[in-house]
């Protein structure tokens, strides 16, 4: 259940992310889009939230949200090329 | 600066070693038209935009291309993970494995190491733009290429999300030049360098 849940939300922040790093190129040559921008407010919130899920469950994927109370978290969990999701 | 995201832009998961398509795969880590090139191509290409959304433009896509990096990198790891020496020799992987055992290092797939030479960053906007569109379709041919020779669905996936990307950013320097082009005089766009001949900007 729980490794499901996790994969879920990492799956949602791989999409949402990758919805922004392609809207960005975009709004880069468009700045003043009103609907890629709209869409960027939308996404932003969604993988907002779904990072701050996820890392509260399951540990840090950016170091500034590493919260250093007893141990320093961001060696804890696999890297990325390890093929983990 | 940078902040590095514990994630790939783009999963990978590979679970079969291929040490052969690994040294073919490689080249678009540290060969000529490969991701490392292309990600210091565009970061240093940015100090001589001289329109805004450009230098937006060159820095967002030169991040982008780190991932990359990182993911044909992956990519080459998961392909060559545990070989014994007998998979090494099988597969002709031991002249990689001679200087770099299973570690990744920046080669195109001929062994050439990876040189700055292999990228121009000219600071003029029209020329460095130019080659920009021209090295998004060069790498593109390149993942062709490599997707005839690949057969394992987990390997072909991301591969394909790497080619899509490159057809993506062809599409946005296009704009970026058009973008430079609509500053400067339209009767004779490539008699000058906009980033140093300042008196003929509109």
């Amino acid at each position: 259940m729980d490794a499901m849940n996790r994969e879920k939300l990492f799956a949602c922040i791989t999409a949402t992310s990758f919805v922004l790093d392609d809207l960005r190129l975009f709004l880069d040559t468009h700045p003043t889009d009103r609907e890629a921008l709209d869409y960027w407010e939308r996404v932003s919130r969604v993988r907002n939230e779904a990072v701050k899920e996820y890392t509260k469950c399951y540990g840090p994927i950016n170091m500034y949200d590493v919260e250093a109370d007893d141990r320093w978290t961001w060696v804890d969990e696999p890297w990325p090329w390890e093929g983990r999701c | 600066m940078w902040s590095y995201e514990k994630r790939l832009q783009h999963p990978v998961n590979i679970t079969q070693c291929n040490p052969k398509l690994a040294q073919v795969i490689i080249s678009q880590y540290g060969g000529p038209d490969g991701e490392i090139g292309a990600s210091l191509r565009y970061l240093s290409q940015r100090y001589t935009m001289t329109n805004k959304k450009c230098a937006a433009l060159l820095t967002d896509i030169g991040t982008e291309e780190l991932a990359h990096m990182e993911m044909v990198a992956t990519i080459v790891h998961q392909l060559t993970k545990d070989l014994t020496p007998q998979e090494i020799i099988d597969s002709g992987f031991q002249n990689y494995y001679v200087d770099h055992t299973l570690g990744i290092w920046a080669q195109a797939a001929g062994g050439i190491p990876f040189a700055a030479t292999c990228f121009q960053s000219k600071g003029d906007p029209i020329t460095d733009l130019v080659e920009d569109m021209a090295a998004e379709q060069k790498a593109r041919t390149t993942y062709d290429n490599i997707l005839r020779l690949v057969h394992d669905q987990e390997v072909c996936d991301p591969i394909k999300f790497l080619r899509q990307r490159e057809i993506v950013h062809f599409q946005r320097f296009g704009e970026a030049l058009r973008l430079i082009q609509d500053d400067l005089d339209c009767r004779n766009f490539y008699a000058f360098n906009p980033a140093f001949d300042k008196n003929i900007m509109k």
